[in-house]
C-alpha cells in the first residue's frame, strides 16, 4: 500500500469513535481495515483519543460502510453526535460507575482488613498472659498470625504496595509508599522472626513479631480511605446538583403540533411550550404568555421573577403559576446553566495563591519523611540499651513512616475552594478562581456604581416641563426620535415615556453620541440637543433663571435632568429618577457592619448623588464621573491604601472593574460580564455582595484552620512518632496510634472543609 | 559502639543518600509534543503511580492536547490538576482522558494529582 494521496476535492471526512482498542497494535489495526475499505482516502486512528478520521469518497462508501468496516475488523463504533459529547452538562456516567465501584471494593478491602485485624490483635495480645503462653508453641502461633496477616496484606494492602512501586518507577514517591516501606518493614522483620528464629536467638534478640501492627495499620489506613472518598464526592456535590437540574425534555412546537423531545434534539430557534410546574427546558425569549418564574436554582433569588412576551427565560428554572410559549435562543453548552457550570468548574480547578506554601512542602514532604524514618532508626540504634534496640529502632521508623500525612496538607485548600465556590454558586455568587476567592477576603473597601447596583439601574420619567411653551405632545416625538438611537438608559427611559403617551414616530438623521453628555441629531429639520448641562453650556445653550430655577427644584428631589434644545434654544426639561432597590440599605449596612468601608460613584451630579447616598446611608461618593474616569476613582481609592472591590453592571465598567482588586459584575447573565469580573453576581441586588465577601472570609477562614491543622499534625506527629519524647516522658508512640492519628488527619481537613456546606447567609 | 551499630549508621547514612539522589537529583524523562494535521500538539502520558513523561515539552499559541491514559484504579491519581489552566478533571481508570487547553505564554506550569503527590510539568516554549 502506497503512501495516500492528497485529500481530492470531492471527499468528505468522518470522525468516529472507535470502542475497544487497546493497545497500539488495535489502532494500526483498524486503520489498515479502514484504509482498505474501497472509497476510502486516507484514514488515521487515534488511541488515545479513540478516534478515527476518514476521508473518503461519498459516492463509493458511507458512513455505514464505514462502521461497517470497523465492526469487520473487531472493533466497536461508538455513535454521539459531538455538540452533545461537547457539552459539559452531559454528565459522565461511566466514570461516575466506575467510581462506584472503586468506592465499592475500597469498602470490601476494609471490611476483609477489619476481619482479620480483629483476630489478630486478641492472638497477639496472649503472650501478655504466661500462664497461656506456656500452653501454646510461640512458633504456631506465628505461623497462625503469619497465615491471617497474609490475606490482609495481599489483598486489603495490595493497592499500596502496586502503587508505591509504580511510583518509584517514576522517582515519585506518595502516602503509598510511606505505607507500604512502614507496614513492609514490619512485615518483612516478623516474616524473619516466624521462619528463622533460632538466628535471632544466636545474635541475642527475642524473635518478636509485628503482625498485628501490619494488619491494624493497613485496617485504620483504609477506614481512612473509606471515609476521605465518602467526604471527598460531597465536596464537589454543589456542582453535581447544578448539573442535575438541566431539563430532560422538551415540549416542542414543529410543524403545528407540539412533541415531546429530548433536550439534546431541541435546536435554536425552536418555539417551546411550557405549562404551570414545568421546568424550562433551555434559554430563550417569551413569546405569548407570562407566568411567574423561580429562577432560585441559577440566581439564589427566592421570589419567583414575573416573565411576560419580551423577556429572557433560562432553562433549568421552573415555571409557576402561568404558561407560555418560548423561541429556543441557546442550547447546550450556551445556556446560562452550562455557563455557570463551566465557570464553577474553571473555579474549582484554579489554585489558591495561598496554597504555595503547602504545595511546595508536599513536593519534598515523602522523600523526607523517609530520610527522617531511616535516621530515627540508626539513632534508636546507636543509642537504646542493646537487648531493645533493634525493636526500639523498627518501632520508631515505622511509626514515623505512618504518621506522617501528605493528604491533609494536598486536601487542605482545594477541598475549602471547591466546598465555598459551589455553595457560592448556590446563592448566585460566581466565583471566577480561588484567587478571587482570596482577594475578597481582604477586601477593605467596596466601590459601588449607583446605577444598577444600589438603584435599579432602570431610570424612569417623572417630569417633563416645556419652557418654550410648547406643547408636550409636539415636542416629545421629536426628542423620542433622537433618544431611539442612542443605547443609554436614560434614552430609553425617554423613548419608553414617549411610547407610553403616544403620538407620532419621527425618525433622526445625523445623529451624534456625547460621551457622558447626551446626544443630538436633526429631526423634522430640526437640530436637537438632549443631555446634561455640560453638553448645553459646551454648545453655547444660555438657560434662563425660570428654567434654572425649575431644574434646580428637580435636582433637589435627587433627579436627573435631561436638557432638550431645539435649534439652540432651551425647550423643556426631563426629570429622570431611578428607584432604590429595597435590599440597598440592609446590604450596605451590613457590610458596614462587617468593617468595609462602601463608597458611591457616579456620572449624576453632586445633588442627586448625595440624596441617593443619604437614603442608603453611604457616606463617601464621587459625582460626575465620566465612565472613562471610572478606573481612576478605583486608583484613587487603592491609592490610599485600600483594597478595593468595584461592583458595577460589567459592560461599561469593565476596565474599573479590571482595575479594582477584585470585580463583582451584577445582574449576570451577560457573557461580557462573566468574562470581566472575578465575581458575579446572578442576583441583582447588593446582597450578593454581602454573601460574596462573606463566604470568602469563612472560606479562607477554613483555609487557614486547615493548613494550620495539617502543619502543626505533622510538625508534632513526626517527631513524638520518632520518640523525641522517649527521654524525657518515656513516651513512645505505637505505629497502630500513628496509623489511627493519619486516617483521622486528612479525614478532619475534609470534614472542615465540608462545614462551609452548612454556610448561610446572613440576611 | 559495636560492630553491628557501625554497619547500620554506615548503611543508613547510605540510604539517606540513596533517597534524596533517588527523588530529587535524578533526571526526569523530557518528551516534545507530536503536532497533528490540525496543528493541535498532543502527547499521550500514562498514569501509573506517577506520569511518564513527566516533562512535557510544548510551543506557546497552539493548542494543546494531553492525552492521559490512567493505567491504574489507585485513588492517588484519580484527579489531574493544572491550576494554571483552571483545570481540574476526573480521570477514568483505564481510560483515556483528552485534555485540551491553549497556552498563550512561554513558561514551565505544573500538573498534579489531587493531593499534589504526583507532578509533572509542562513547559510551554
Amino acid at each position: 500500500m502506497g503512501p495516500p494521496p492528497a485529500p481530492t476535492a470531492g471527499t468528505e471526512t468522518a470522525t468516529l469513535n472507535i470502542e475497544g482498542m487497546t493497545c497500539a497494535s488495535c489502532s494500526n489495526f483498524v486503520e489498515k481495515a479502514l484504509s482498505r475499505t474501497p472509497g476510502v482516502q486516507r484514514a488515521t486512528v487515534n488511541l488515545a483519543s479513540e478516534k478515527a478520521t476518514i476521508e473518503y469518497l461519498p459516492g463509493q462508501v458511507d458512513r455505514a460502510g464505514l462502521k461497517a468496516a470497523v465492526e469487520q475488523a473487531g472493533y466497536g463504533v461508538h455513535e454521539s453526535s459531538p455538540a452533545v459529547a461537547a457539552n459539559v452538562l452531559a454528565s459522565d456516567e461511566e466514570l461516575d460507575a466506575r467510581k462506584a465501584a472503586a468506592y465499592q471494593t475500597l469498602k470490601r478491602r476494609f471490611q476483609v482488613a477489619v476481619a482479620l485485624a480483629v483476630v489478630i490483635m486478641p492472638l497477639s495480645m496472649l503472650m501478655l498472659w504466661p500462664a497461656m503462653m506456656s500452653r501454646i508453641s510461640t512458633p504456631v502461633l506465628n505461623y497462625v498470625l503469619l497465615a491471617l496477616t497474609l490475606p490482609v496484606l495481599l489483598y486489603s494492602g495490595r493497592e499500596f504496595y502496586v502503587s508505591a512501586w509504580n511510583g518509584l518507577t517514576h522517582r515519585t514517591a506518595s502516602m503509598d509508599t510511606l505505607i507500604a516501606v512502614g507496614t513492609g518493614a514490619a512485615f518483612l522483620y516478623s516474616l524473619a522472626a516466624t521462619l528463622i528464629p533460632h538466628w535471632f536467638m544466636q545474635h541475642g534478640l527475642m524473635p518478636e513479631v509485628y503482625y498485628d501492627t501490619t494488619a491494624t495499620i493497613i485496617a485504620l489506613i483504609l477506614l481512612g480511605k473509606v471515609l476521605e472518598s465518602r467526604a471527598k464526592s460531597k465536596t464537589s456535590a454543589a456542582i453535581k446538583a447544578l448539573m442535575g437540574l438541566q431539563a430532560r425534555m422538551a415540549r416542542v412546537v414543529r410543524n403545528g403540533q407540539e412533541l415531546d423531545l429530548p433536550i439534546e434534539q431541541v435546536v435554536v430557534g425552536d418555539e417551546v411550550v411550557v405549562r404551570p410546574g414545568e421546568k424550562v427546558a433551555t434559554d430563550g425569549t417569551i413569546l405569548t404568555g407570562n407566568s411567574a418564574v423561580d429562577e432560585s436554582m441559577l440566581t439564589g433569588e427566592s421570589l419567583p421573577v414575573e416573565k411576560k412576551a419580551g423577556d429572557n427565560v433560562f432553562g433549568a428554572t421552573l415555571n409557576k403559576t402561568g404558561s407560555f410559549r418560548f423561541r429556543v435562543s441557546k442550547v447546550g453548552a450556551e445556556t446560562m446553566l452550562a455557563q455557570i457550570v463551566k465557570l464553577v468548574e474553571e473555579a474549582q480547578g484554579s489554585r489558591a495563591p495561598i496554597q504555595q506554601l503547602a504545595d511546595k512542602v508536599s513536593a519534598v514532604f515523602v522523600p523526607v519523611v523517609i530520610m527522617i524514618a531511616i535516621a530515627t532508626f540508626v539513632v534508636w540504634f546507636d543509642l537504646a540499651p542493646e537487648a531493645s534496640r533493634v525493636p526500639l529502632a523498627l518501632v520508631g521508623f515505622v511509626a514515623v513512616l505512618i504518621i506522617a500525612c501528605p493528604c491533609a496538607l494536598g486536601l487542605a485548600t482545594p477541598t475549602a475552594i471547591m466546598v465555598g465556590t459551589g455553595k457560592g454558586a448556590e446563592h448566585g455568587v460566581l466565583i471566577r478562581n480561588a484567587e478571587a476567592l482570596e482577594k475578597a477576603e481582604k477586601v477593605t473597601t467596596v466601590l459601588l456604581d449607583k446605577t444598577g447596583t444600589i438603584t435599579r439601574g432602570e431610570p424612569s420619567v417623572t417630569d417633563f416641563l416645556t419652557t418654550n411653551g410648547d406643547t408636550p405632545a409636539h415636542l416629545l416625538p421629536l426628542l423620542a426620535a433622537v433618544e431611539r438611537q442612542s443605547e443609554h438608559p436614560l434614552a430609553e427611559a425617554v423613548v419608553r415615556y414617549a411610547d407610553t403617551q403616544g403620538g407620532l414616530r419621527l425618525t433622526a438623521t445625523a445623529f451624534q453620541a456625547y460621551e457622558g453628555r447626551g446626544a443630538g441629531a436633526t429631526v423634522d429639520g430640526q437640530v436637537i440637543l438632549l443631555g446634561n448641562r455640560r453638553l448645553l453650556s459646551e454648545h453655547n445653550v444660555v438657560l434662563s433663571t425660570d428654567t434654572e430655577q425649575q431644574a434646580m427644584q428637580l435636582l433637589s428631589q435627587a433627579k436627573t435632568v435631561l436638557y432638550a434644545a431645539i435649534g439652540g434654544h432651551v425647550a423643556a426639561l426631563i426629570g429622570v429618577a431611578d428607584t432604590v432597590r429595597e435590599s440597598s440599605r440592609a446590604a450596605i449596612q451590613a457590610m458596614q457592619a462587617d468593617g468595609i468601608e462602601v463608597v458611591m460613584m457616579t456620572g449624576d451630579n453632586q445633588q442627586t448623588a448625595a440624596k441617593v447616598a443619604e437614603q442608603v446611608g453611604i457616606k463617601r461618593y464621587f459625582a460626575e464621573v465620566l465612565p472613562a474616569d471610572k478606573a481612576g476613582k478605583v486608583k484613587e481609592l487603592q491609592a490610599e491604601g485600600r483594597v478595593v472591590a468595584m461592583v458595577g453592571d460589567g459592560i461599561n465598567d469593565a476596565p474599573a472593574l479590571a482595575q479594582a482588586d477584585i470585580g463583582l459584575a451584577m445582574g449576570g447573565g451577560t457573557d461580557v460580564a462573566m468574562e470581566a469580573a472575578s465575581i458575579t453576581l446572578m442576583r441583582s441586588d447588593l446582597q450578593g455582595v454581602v454573601t460574596a465577601i462573606d463566604l470568602s472570609r469563612q472560606t479562607m477562614r477554613t483555609i487557614k484552620q486547615n493548613l494550620f491543622f495539617a502543619f502543626v499534625y505533622n510538625t508534632l506527629g513526626i517527631p513524638i512518632a520518632a520518640g523525641l519524647l522517649y527521654p524525657f516522658t518515656g513516651w513512645l508512640l505505637s505505629p497502630m496510634l500513628a496509623a489511627a492519628a493519619m486516617a483521622l488527619s486528612s479525614v478532619s481537613v475534609l470534614t472542615n472543609s465540608l462545614r462551609l456546606r452548612g454556610y448561610k447567609h446572613s440576611a | 559502639m559495636d560492630t553491628t551499630q557501625i554497619i547500620v549508621t554506615v548503611v543508613g547514612v547510605g540510604l539517606l543518600a540513596f533517597v534524596g539522589w533517588f527523588f530529587f537529583l535524578a533526571p526526569h524523562r523530557v518528551a516534545a509534543a507530536v503536532s497533528s494535521s490540525a496543528g493541535v500538539q498532543q502527547v499521550d502520558i500514562v498514569v501509573k503511580g506517577g506520569y511518564s513523561p513527566n516533562v512535557i515539552e510544548v510551543e506557546h499559541g497552539k493548542p494543546v492536547q494531553l492525552n492521559f491514559y490512567r493505567d491504574e484504579e489507585n485513588s492517588c491519581s484519580e484527579e489531574l490538576l493544572l491550576p494554571d489552566f483552571n483545570i481540574r478533571r476526573d480521570l477514568a481508570p483505564f481510560k483515556t482522558t483528552a485534555i485540551e487547553f491553549l497556552p498563550q505564554q512561554a513558561g514551565t506550569f505544573e500538573f498534579t494529582c489531587g493531593m499534589h503527590m504526583l507532578r509533572g510539568s509542562l513547559v510551554v516554549k
